[in-house]
C-alpha cells in the first residue's frame, strides 16, 4: 500500500516537475494551505475562512498561488503534506495541525526543504520547524468573560459554567476564568461540567443545573452552541433568575441575536472567530510576496463583543 | 417513580411455543432474574440519587429526564428489533442528524410558499417518517439481498448520513425558521395530562413493540430468526421479508425520535446524534437482550435507556465526583447491571 502510494506520489512529482518548471517565475508565492475538514461549526469556519482567503489573495496579487487541502484526519494531513511538497511545489504553507504531536514530524520535513512555514492555532510540539506561529486568545477567551460579568453583577452573584472537551485549550480558558474570580470572593461559581462544545448535552446539562440550584444570576456557557442548548433550558423551566448567558466565540446567529437586542440575557460575547485562517494566510502570503518575515509569535487578541462593535464581528456568509 | 408502568403491560411471559426457547421450568427463575435485574438496577440508583441530593426525586427532574431519555428510548425500541433478529444497525445516530438536517431544510423551503405552518410541520414529520423508513429499507435491502454484514453496511451508512449533514450544513448549524419553530415547539415542550409528548410518544412505542414482539407472528418469527437462521428458513419463514422489515421499522422509529428531537433546539449540527448508536445498543443489552440475538425484552431495553440518562442525572447534580471521571462512573454501572441481569450461557 504505501510504496504504491509513494510510487503514485513520485510518477505525480515527475509529471509535475516536467510541466511546471518552465512556468515557475522567480518570486512567485505558491502558498499551501493544510486545514482540517469542516466537521463542526468552529471547523466549518476555518475551511470557510481559508477559501476565502484564497479567492481575495488571488485576485489581488497575480503572482500567488493558493493551494487549500482540507483532512479528515492527521494521517491524511501528513499524506497532503508531501503532496503539496511534491506535487504543488510550494515554497509557503500555512498549517493547522490536525494534532500537535503527530503532525511535528511531516512538518518538520516540510520545513527543512526550505519551505516557509506558518502555524495556526494548535502549536507544534517542536517549535524549530515553524517560522511563524499565528493563533487565538485562549487566556483572553476565560478572562474577559469573567470580568465582564464581575462588573455587571458588581462582583457578586451565583454564577455555573459549561466546558468544552476536557483539552489544554478548555483548561487554559477554565483557569483564566477562575483566576478573575479569585479576586471577588462573593462571586461564587456553582460548578462547571463538560457539556462537550455540544447544544444538546448543554441542554441536559443546564436543566440539572436548574434543578440542583434555585438562584443562579450567570451562566457562562463558554461557547455559542453551547449558549443555545442553555437559553432553551432556561426557557422550558420558565425560570427568570438567570440575568445573563455569556456564550464565547463569535457564531454568526448569536452576534444577530446581540445586534438585534432580541434576548435581554444576551449582552455581550468574546471573540475567537475561525477568521484568524484568513489573517494567518493574509499576513503570511503579504509578507512572503515583499520577502519579508512574519513576528516569530502573532496572537490575534480576543475581544470584548458588545452591542457597540458587534457589527464589526457580523459575517453572514459564514458556516460559523 | 414513573418507571414502572412500561414494564407492567408489555413483559408477560412468552407463551410455550415461542420457536429457539428453551424449555419451560428451568428457565424460569433465570427469566425472573433477567427481567428484574434492570429494575434492581434502576431503582438502586434512584436511591442513591435521592440519598445524594433530594431535588432528584421530584417531579420535575424526573419528567426532565425521562423526557430526554425519550430519543434514545424509541431508537432502543426498533433497535430491539434489528438485534434480536441477529442484526445490528451502527448508523441510527447519524440517520437521525442526516433525517433532522434534511426535515428543517424542507420545512424552511416550503414555509415560504405554503401559508399554513401547521401544514408546514405536518408535511416535515411525513417526510422524517418517510425518510427513515426508506434508509432502513436500504439496509435491510444492502443486508439480506445484497448478502453484506450488517455491521459493514451500517459502518458505511454512519459515515455517508454524518458526512451529508456536514455537507448539507457547511460544517455549521441548519436552523429551522422562527415562524414554523414556534409552532412545532410543543411537540417536545408540551403536555398531554400532566406528561410531556415526548414521554407519552415513548410509552406508546414501548407498548405497541412489546405487543408485537410477543403477541404476533412477526414478532415470533424475528425471535426465531435470531435463534437460528437455518432453521426458520426450512420452517418456511420468508427469512429476508422479516429481516428487511426490521431495518425498516428501526428506520421509523429513528424518523419518529428525530420527529421529537428536532423542535427542542430547532437545529441539526454535526454533533446531533453523536453516539447515539452506542447508547441505543447499551439500552437493549442493558434490558436484557442477547447481542447474539434469538431473545430479548422491549419492557428491558426501556428501563436500560432510562437507567443510563438517570446516571448522567445524578452525575449533573452532585459533584462529588470529578468531572473528568464522568464516563467512568458510567462504565462502571453498566457493567454492575449487566451483572445483575446476567442469566444464561
Amino acid at each position: 500500500m504505501k510504496s504504491i502510494i509513494r510510487r503514485l506520489t513520485l510518477t505525480a512529482a515527475a509529471l509535475a516537475a516536467l510541466t511546471a518548471v518552465p512556468a515557475f517565475a522567480q518570486n512567485k508565492v505558491v502558498l499551501g494551505v493544510a486545514i482540517p475538514a469542516a466537521t463542526h461549526g468552529f471547523t466549518g469556519g476555518i475551511v470557510f475562512w481559508a477559501n476565502q482567503a484564497k479567492k481575495d489573495l488571488e485576485k489581488a496579487n497575480p503572482g500567488l498561488k493558493v493551494i487549500v487541502k482540507t483532512a479528515a484526519n492527521a494521517a491524511e494531513q501528513a499524506n497532503q503534506l508531501q503532496d503539496l511538497m511534491a506535487v504543488s511545489k510550494i515554497n509557503t504553507l500555512v498549517v493547522f495541525p490536525f494534532e500537535s504531536a503527530a503532525l511535528t514530524k511531516p512538518v518538520t520535513e516540510v520545513h527543512n526543504k526550505g519551505v516557509y512555514v506558518t502555524v495556526v492555532d494548535r502549536g507544534l510540539t517542536d517549535t524549530s520547524a515553524q517560522d511563524a506561529y499565528v493563533s487565538g486568545d485562549n487566556t483572553a477567551f476565560g478572562k474577559i468573560p469573567a470580568e465582564y460579568l464581575a462588573k455587571v453583577m458588581n462582583g457578586k452573584g451565583n454564577l455555573v459554567a459549561m466546558r468544552g472537551i476536557a483539552t489544554t485549550l478548555d483548561n487554559e480558558r477554565m483557569d483564566a476564568f477562575n483566576g478573575v474570580l479569585k479576586n471577588y470572593p462573593e462571586m461564587k461559581l456553582l460548578d462547571a461540567k463538560y457539556a462537550n462544545w455540544n447544544r444538546d448535552d448543554a441542554f441536559k446539562v443546564m436543566q440539572d443545573y436548574l434543578t440542583r440550584f434555585k438562584e443562579i444570576d450567570a451562566v457562562w456557557a463558554a461557547d455559542d452552541d453551547m449558549a443555545v442548548g442553555v437559553l432553551k433550558a432556561i426557557d422550558q423551566s420558565k425560570r427568570t433568575d438567570i440575568k445573563i448567558v455569556f456564550g464565547g466565540a463569535g457564531a454568526k446567529g448569536m452576534i444577530k441575536t446581540l445586534i438585534d437586542g432580541k434576548d435581554p440575557r444576551i449582552q455581550a460575547n468574546v471573540s475567537y472567530s475561525p477568521k484568524f485562517m484568513y489573517d494567518a494566510i493574509k499576513l503570511t502570503a503579504e509578507a512572503r510576496l515583499k520577502g519579508e518575515k512574519l513576528p516569530a509569535t502573532y496572537i490575534i487578541p480576543s475581544v470584548l463583543i458588545t452591542k457597540e462593535n458587534a457589527s464589526k464581528f457580523y459575517f453572514p456568509d459564514s458556516p460559523f | 417513580m414513573p418507571p414502572a408502568p412500561t414494564s407492567a403491560p408489555v413483559s408477560g411471559p412468552s407463551p410455550g411455543q415461542t420457536p429457539g426457547q428453551s424449555p419451560a421450568g428451568a428457565s424460569r427463575l433465570a427469566q425472573l432474574v433477567q427481567q428484574i435485574g434492570p429494575l434492581l438496577g434502576l431503582v438502586l440508583l434512584c436511591i442513591a440519587g435521592t440519598v445524594l441530593n433530594p431535588d432528584f426525586a421530584t417531579t420535575d427532574n424526573i419528567l426532565n429526564v425521562l423526557t430526554r431519555t425519550a430519543f434514545i428510548g424509541i431508537i432502543a425500541v426498533g433497535m430491539t428489533f434489528v438485534i434480536i433478529s441477529g442484526g445490528i444497525d451502527l448508523s441510527v445516530g447519524s440517520m437521525a442528524a442526516l433525517i433532522a438536517g434534511s426535515m428543517i431544510l424542507l420545512m424552511n423551503t416550503i414555509s415560504g410558499s405554503l401559508g399554513s405552518p401547521y401544514l408546514v410541520v405536518g408535511i416535515g414529520i411525513a417526510f422524517a417518517l418517510l425518510l427513515g423508513a426508506l434508509f432502513g429499507l436500504a439496509h435491510g435491502l444492502l443486508i439480506t439481498k445484497g448478502r453484506i454484514e450488517p455491521f459493514i453496511v451500517t459502518l458505511g451508512t454512519l459515515g455517508i448520513f454524518r458526512a451529508y449533514l456536514t455537507y448539507f450544513a457547511n460544517g455549521g448549524a441548519i436552523t429551522l425558521d422562527n415562524a414554523v419553530s414556534d409552532i412545532y415547539s410543543p411537540v417536545y415542550y408540551g403536555s398531554v395530562l400532566g406528561l410531556p409528548i415526548p414521554i407519552w410518544v415513548l410509552l406508546l412505542m414501548a407498548v405497541a413493540g412489546g405487543v408485537v414482539l410477543n403477541r404476533t407472528r412477526y414478532g415470533r418469527y424475528v425471535q426465531a430468526i435470531g435463534s437460528n437462521e437455518q432453521v426458520a428458513r426450512y420452517a418456511a419463514v420468508e427469512v429476508d421479508r422479516i429481516k428487511i422489515l426490521t431495518y425498516v421499522v428501526l428506520g421509523l422509529c429513528v424518523g419518529v425520535a428525530t420527529v421529537l428531537y428536532v423542535p427542542r433546539l430547532g437545529s441539526a449540527s454535526p454533533t446531533t446524534g453523536l453516539l447515539w448508536e452506542l447508547e441505543a445498543i447499551a439500552s437493549v443489552i442493558v434490558g436484557g437482550t442477547a447481542l447474539k440475538g434469538g431473545e430479548g425484552k422491549i419492557a428491558g431495553t426501556v428501563i436500560g435507556a432510562i437507567l443510563l440518562s438517570v446516571i448522567s442525572n445524578i452525575l449533573n447534580l452532585t459533584s462529588i465526583i470529578s468531572v473528568y471521571l464522568n464516563a467512568a462512573v458510567q462504565g462502571v454501572v453498566i457493567i454492575i447491571v449487566a451483572f445483575l441481569q446476567r442469566s444464561r450461557r
